[in-house]
């Protein structure tokens, strides 16, 4: 579903990715971790078209097409979702208002019909209830004045209305309290989990990975996939840390 | 004649002052508020291309506890300036709400002249300028606080944004005050529209035509938020969105 080969990336002349090869197929949740600074959110980014990277070498295949050759808003319409480690404000847009242009905007590249006020609501009803998110929230302008845990949760909320095909999800996990943990780990698992569905999913903690069971974990380090196996890397990470599993890869 | 050597005349277009029509240029509506009454005014000002310029100057006296409420749109050029004057009475309120929106050469600009002649008197007044191409567009606020107008409450906001590098915004606040127990807040800001919120739209399929529209509705919305009317305000927005579409960016 989404196949990376040898991909290099820079930032202000700064290589990051140096020959990143991965592949993710349908029906599978593929967990990465990797140290700080490893270069995750770089991935994550390059993936989404965002506006200063500079893609070097290599190439990335998304449900058959040339992912790179397409604008950020495109990607998404194509499937794509990004779950960002730092959510962006939007001061004076609401999350309903948002939604609903991202929604009609992606509905309309695919020729299906925008859906009504009246429709959208119902729809963003059910998914804010699945992340037990109270709509108020929704009402309320994109993630300004929202908590750390909350503008994370409202991300899920957002994936479970836009339902993508793929979603590459950076730190999730991170700032969530334990039941929150849990609500979104779950809202992954019952938004994402399918047969024609996959997901990446960049964590540094285990706990996410309890409620979210991954196919395959890869470590990346220094910009590049250095060990791919089983959710039982996940458990050596976390009890050896990266240094010793890395030394003995 | 004026010219750009007059304070009140700074910003304004160089051309059109030599070449205007003096009677045309002198000429101010006026309007007397009654005490305790409140008079408001909605205004959306396109000159036509073909027009040099038009400048539209309003008088306005607020007896006792009176309102007077002033919004306008901009949207004129090459050169356009709605002027307001407002003497305000004891306890008496002057609301005012500006958007210059345009491109191309358009100099498009608010002068007001707040006079607070007796104690007690409030005002606030904000001005949002969206400017691309090569136009301008200014606020130019005097506010006058008289001797012994004591408890004068006074407040202006200016901010643009500029969606080109060519485009420009001047603002110069000018204050004379006389009483000692005033309350003056000012405050002026000149930027882009956010990169980091136009690419998170983006990431959820919002193509950047209406991304930037989303902006800039959210921008300007400050400057109407006082128009109790939810039918006008939703005109006035409308109206002033209207001109993005002549954007090409
Ligand atoms: N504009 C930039 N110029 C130069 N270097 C940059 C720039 N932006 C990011 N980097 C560097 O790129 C490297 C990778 O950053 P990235 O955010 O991808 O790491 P990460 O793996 O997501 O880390 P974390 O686990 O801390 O989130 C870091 O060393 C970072 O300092
Ligand atoms: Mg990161």
């Amino acid at each position: 579903m989404l196949k990376i080969e040898n991909l290099s990336a820079e930032i202000d002349g700064k290589q990051i990715l140096k020959g990143l090869s991965l592949e993710v197929a349908a029906g599978e949740i593929h967990a990465i971790m990797g140290p700080n600074g490893a270069g995750k959110s770089t991935l994550s980014n390059v993936l989404g078209g965002k506006p200063g990277y500079e893609v070097t070498g290599g190439s990335v295949q998304f449900m058959g097409q040339d992912l790179l050759d397409l604008e950020p808003h495109e990607r998404a319409a194509a499937g794509l979702f990004l779950g960002f480690q730092y959510p962006v404000e939007i001061p004076g847009v609401s999350n309903v208002q948002f939604l609903r242009e991202a929604l009609n905007a992606q509905r309309k590249v695919r020729g299906e019909e925008a859906l009504s006020g009246g429709e959208f609501l119902k729809l963003a009803k059910e998914q804010a209830g699945l992340l037990k998110m109270d709509m108020e929230m929704l009402k309320r302008q994109v993630n300004v004045g929202f908590s750390g845990g909350e503008k994370k949760r409202a991300e899920m909320v957002q994936m479970g209305i836009l339902d993508p095909k793929f979603a590459v999800l950076d730190e999730t996990d991170s700032g969530l309290d334990i039941d929150a943990l849990r609500i979104v780990g779950e809202g992954i698992n019952s938004i994402m989990r399918s047969a024609d569905k996959g997901v990446l999913l960049i964590t540094h903690y285990q706990r996410l990975l309890d409620v979210v069971k991954p196919d395959k974990v890869s470590v990346l380090a220094d910009g590049r996939i250095v060990q791919t196996g089983g959710p039982e890397l996940a458990m050596r990470l976390e009890n050896e840390g990266y240094d010793l599993v890395m030394a003995d890869a | 004649m004026p010219t750009t050597k007059d304070e009140a005349w700074r910003y304004a277009d160089a051309d059109f002052l030599a070449n205007a029509n003096l009677d045309a240029l002198s000429h101010w509506r006026t309007l007397e508020v009654p005490a305790g009454e409140t008079r408001s005014e909605f205004m959306y000002k396109d000159s036509g291309l073909e027009s040099a310029g038009a400048t539209d100057r309003l008088r306005v006296h607020v007896r006792k506890g009176g309102r007077f409420e002033g919004f306008y749109i901009i949207a004129g050029g090459r050169y356009q300036r709605v002027e307001v004057e407002v003497t305000l009475e004891e306890g008496a309120h002057f609301e005012f709400g500006g958007v210059t929106i345009g491109g191309g050469d358009k100099v498009q600009e608010f002068v007001t002249r707040t006079i607070h002649a007796e104690p007690n008197a409030t005002s606030n007044q904000v001005v949002r300028a969206v400017q691309w191409g090569r136009s301008t567009g200014n606020f130019l606020g005097r506010i006058e606080v008289v001797k012994d107008a004591q408890k004068t409450d006074a407040g202006q906001n200016f901010r643009a944004i500029l969606l080109e590098k060519g485009a420009s915004a001047n603002t110069k606040p000018e204050l004379e005050i006389f009483a000692d127990d005033v309350l003056c807040a000012h405050g002026a800001a000149i930027g882009q529209l956010d990169e980091a919120a136009a690419y998170y739209m983006a990431a959820r399929g919002i193509p950047p035509q209406i991304a930037r529209k989303l902006q800039v509705q959210a921008f300007i919305g400050d400057a109407f938020v006082a128009i109790e009317d939810e039918a006008t305000r939703d005109r006035m927005m409308e109206q002033a969105l209207e001109q993005l579409n002549e954007a090409v960016l």
